[in-house]
């Protein structure tokens, strides 16, 4: 139980201090994990073609492109956090 | 657990984080509707700007992601979030030029004041997801999307004097459901 009995104008503060967020913002966050998925596949091809490799380090965005995969900020920000530097 | 035709409202934020960890996408779709408040409330409760706010957003829900299997209980995710988030709001407002981090005591706790309202106001919505879709429905829109009661009565197909007395006793209702509710597990869990 809490401690203090809550009045019903201090709930309807507390409703209104959590406004819906932008659907675009919820939409872009709940399709994170086909953004994972993506990255998935472009990682396990990197690993299995050097050459795929070399050019997703040098140049992700066109890597991405010739790989077949929209450089979509998600994936790019995902891929280069999941990517070894070298 | 299959998302399809799920009633989520009655789902434990654990049982929430055990399907997205089983790859269950609809429950990933839930954890991003259940938190995307709070991550955003806290993020204003920083005073980021909109578009900070919305990076820190993003980025919260994709450290999430990655991280959920760190998580040593489940049952801690809120407070798990809550963490990463502040975290990545400082983080944010380091690396801005114009916004020194908070180390004045009294900006220090102002922050403190306004994340704790953040976390009360959680709590409520958790007592909110308690009651009928009716009740939540009708309160959401009025308090937390600010509409008319001429627009939820277009919207619900409800007269205006029907909507004041159903928002009246629904706020009871969750008055009950807040007051009766359990406490929010202790922090910990911190992937």
């Amino acid at each position: 139980m809490s401690e203090n009995p809550m009045d019903e104008i201090r709930l309807a503060e507390l409703l209104h201090a959590l406004p819906p967020v932008p659907e675009a913002w919820l939409q872009a966050a709940q399709e994170r994990p086909a953004i994972a998925r993506a990255a998935d596949q472009v990682l396990e091809l990197a690993e299995a073609d050097a050459e795929f490799r070399r050019t997703l380090i040098e140049d992700l965005e066109t890597a991405l492109r010739a790989a077949g995969h929209e450089p979509d900020p998600r994936l790019v920000d995902t891929l280069r956090r999941r990517l070894p530097d070298s | 657990m299959t998302g399809t035709a799920m009633d989520w409202a009655s789902v434990s934020d654990a049982e929430v984080v055990r399907a997205c960890r089983a790859g269950d996408d609809a429950a990933w779709r839930q954890l991003v509707e259940r938190f995307s408040r709070y991550v955003l409330a806290i993020a204003r409760a920083h005073r980021l700007s909109e578009s900070d706010a919305e990076d820190v957003f993003q980025d919260t829900f994709a450290r999430i992601y990655e991280h959920l299997g760190r998580l040593r209980s489940d049952d801690a995710v809120r407070p798990w979030i809550g963490q990463l988030t502040r975290r990545l709001c400082i983080d944010r407002l380091r690396a801005s030029v114009r916004e020194p981090v908070v180390d004045d005591p009294e900006e220090q706790g102002e922050l403190d004041r306004r994340l704790t309202a953040v976390d009360e106001a959680v709590s409520v919505q958790e007592a909110l997801r308690t009651l009928s879709a009716d009740c939540r429905e009708i309160l959401d829109r009025f308090f937390c999307r600010d509409q008319s009661y001429h627009t939820i009565g277009e919207l619900l197909d409800l007269p205006p004097g029907t909507i004041a007395s159903r928002i009246s006793r629904c706020l009871a209702k969750l008055r009950e459901a807040y007051e009766g509710r359990s406490e929010a597990p202790p922090a910990s869990g911190e992937a």
